[in-house]
Formats: C-alpha cells, structure tokens, sequence
C-alpha cells in the first residue's frame, strides 16, 4: 500500500518524531511504498542539520536522513513553517539575504509548498498524523 | 486486443476527489495549531477535494466573536474563517455538545456564509451545528483526517 | 469502512481518549501509543470509559510505549491487545481511514 506520514512536532521535546520514524521504518519493512512524510509546525526542526544531541542519545535529524537515503524517501518540510522557524535550503538563504553558509536543511530533506501534503493526501492509500 | 488499433485510448479516469476533513480540536492562540491548521485549509482548498472542517471540544473557541489580538501583538485570524466560502470551502461543522459544555450557543460565534453559485448566489450559512453522534458518522466517512 | 483512532495523550492530562471514545463508531480501532497507554491502565478512574466500549470497539496499546513506561499487561484492562510497530502499520492498512486525536 501507499502510505504518507505526517510529522507535526520537532525532535526531542515530543516523542511524535520518534514514533513517526519508528511506523515508517516498520511500514518499509513490511514492503509497503512511503509515498512523503511530510514536516510541519515545529515538524520542521526535524530537518536541521545543525543539532547536536549528546552521544549517548539517538539523533533524530540523522535517523531521518539515513532512512531517506537507504530507501529514496521523499521527506518534505514545509516552506512556510521552515521560514517560521529558521530552516533554509541555499535558495530561501539567498533569497532572504541570510549569508552564504546560513542554510542548514539537513540531507535528504527538501523544502517544499503545502501542496505537497494535500499532493500526499490525494495519491496515498493511507495518511498517518503524528504530533502532540 | 484487435479493437484497440481502432479505437482511440480512453483518457486515464479522473480520480473521484477525496473526502478530507480537518479537525480542529484546540482552541486559538496559546499554540500555533489553530493557525497553520488554517492555513492548510486555504492551500487545500485549490486542489478540488471535497473539504470539511470539523469543530470539536476547544475547537469551537476558534469561532467566537469579537477576537481582538492588538494587546497581544499576534495576527488575528477569526476574519479569514469568514473568506472561507470564496475559496470554495462551505462545511464547517461545529458540534452541539462541545459548545454545550463550555457554556456558549450558535449566537456567541460569528457568521460565516458562502454564496451558493448552484442556488442564485444565494447567502447561506457555512457553519452547521450537529451532535456528537452525527459528528462520529461523518468522521467515520472521510478519506483523510488531519489534525493538527 | 471502519477507522483507527490514535491516542497518544494520558487520559489524566487531557480529553483525547474520552473524546476519541465519544465519536468513534462500531467497529472502530482505537490504538493507545506514547502517553496513551496510561489510559490502558486497569483500576483507574479513566479505565471505566473502555471497558464501557470493550464490546463494539477493539483496543491495541503499543507494546514499545508500554514496556518503555515500566508496565506490564497485568496492570492492563482486560481483553486489550498488544501489538508492535508492525501491528500499527497492519492496522492503519486494514482501516479505511485513520484519526490522530492530538
């Protein structure tokens, strides 16, 4: 089947990324398509790749980013919610004037429009919300 | 498969749009949900779905009257409730007993009409108010729920 | 055309899991994970609301959340299933729709 995941809150402060990250591994192991997961509100602050968490704790950010590249995810933050909040890809960081080296959007992850959760909502079999 | 060298291909069918509903469940302002779950249903409503938003427990706080922000310095986002019908967006259900137990009627919200293009432009209202067990029907016919 | 309700909030913090209860249909899935599984609780003032509904809806708890919180199934309603991540993902497939009730 054709699942798509929606993320609504940052790492660490929720468990909801967790939770988020340990469903989509289990639906690709179970040989199921992950169409998008999708970041939203503070979802977003899952896709910076500027954290640094302690040694002994997982990271989050970096479980997202391995995942996607082991199995072509698609993970999607929102463009508006990323302005909000301060995640940028080269083009916003320009575009805003923030300085060259001021984009942080972590590997695998791309900004993108809301569209792309409606988009996910219309071509997926199956939506699933995770947030507080 | 002889006939199909005659025959043009039939255009792919166009999917039946989906039912999506948005659940609102948080009252406005002491957290963003309120908001960035409106400002999904705006960029939704291009997409030719069939869209409902549903009010339930602190949700129906979203659509009290009189909201004034300017001592809080934050937007204040209760008019674009009222665009909605513009975008094509003219179910809002707010469930009876929700506004029961926090004390407040139909009159305590504000008006939200559409013009109805199918009825002579005709005014109506956008908002009906329905009971928890109608509102448990019509969550159960939905595509897809998003809550925020 | 059943759906699968998520509750992932502890029914003494807040209203998700009576609210989830309310408007769920015949038939429906309501699955307790993260915070939710303290609903899953037997004896507690919050555990009489599914017990109420043990007849016409089923009731997971995530297995992961459960032992992550030091508890046990003893210490659980009865008739309660625990499944696993797999479990979670077998069910939002076997429903026609799912709700997270955040």
């Amino acid at each position: 089947m054709k699942i798509s995941i929606l993320v609504n809150e940052g790492p660490y402060t929720h468990q909801a990324s967790d939770s988020a990250y340990q469903f989509t591994k289990a639906a690709l192991e179970k040989g199921h398509e992950v169409f998008r997961v999708f970041f939203y509100n503070d979802g977003v602050n899952n896709g910076t790749r500027l954290t640094v968490p302690p040694q002994d704790d997982r990271n989050i950010q970096k479980n997202w980013s391995e995942l996607a590249e082991k199995h072509k995810l698609d993970l999607v933050v929102c463009i508006a919610a990323a302005q909000r909040r301060g995640i940028l890809d080269e083009g916003e960081a320009k575009r805003h004037g923030k300085g060259d080296g001021a984009a942080n959007i972590a590997p695998g992850f791309r900004i993108s429009g809301l569209g792309q959760l409606i988009e996910m909502g219309i071509e997926s079999d199956r939506l699933v919300v995770f947030g507080d | 498969m002889a006939d199909a060298a005659k025959t043009p291909p039939a255009k792919p069918a166009k999917a039946a749009p989906k039912k999506f509903m948005y659940v609102n469940r948080r009252a406005p302002y002491g957290t963003i949900y309120a908001l960035e779950s409106l400002e999904v249903v705006l960029i939704g409503a291009a997409f030719d779905q069939e869209v409902a938003l549903a009010f339930i427990d602190d949700g129906v706080f979203q659509l009290t009257k009189g909201q004034d922000t300017k001592p809080l310095g934050v937007k204040n986002f209760s008019p674009t409730f009222r665009a909605l019908g513009d975008y094509g967006v003219t179910k809002l259900y707010v469930e009876k007993e929700s506004l029961q137990e926090r004390g407040l009627t139909i009159a305590d919200l504000q008006a939200v009409t559409y013009e109805d293009e199918n009825d002579g432009f005709k005014e109506k209202p956008s908002i009906q108010v329905l009971t928890r067990a109608e509102m448990g029907a019509i969550m159960q016919k939905q595509d897809v729920l998003l809550n925020f | 055309m059943t759906m699968l309700h998520t509750i992932n909030k502890s029914p003494f913090e807040n209203n998700a899991l009576s609210s989830a209860l309310k408007h769920a249909q015949k038939g429906d899935a309501i699955l307790l994970i993260e915070d939710g599984v303290y609903g899953a609780l037997k004896g507690t003032t919050a555990s009489g609301d599914i017990w109420a509904r043990r007849v016409d809806l089923r009731f997971y708890v995530l297995s992961a959340d459960l032992s992550a919180r030091g508890l046990a199934k003893g210490q659980l309603i009865e008739g309660l299933n625990l499944i696993d991540y797999a479990g979670f993902v077998d069910l939002v497939t076997t429903h026609k729709s799912s709700q997270a009730w955040l």
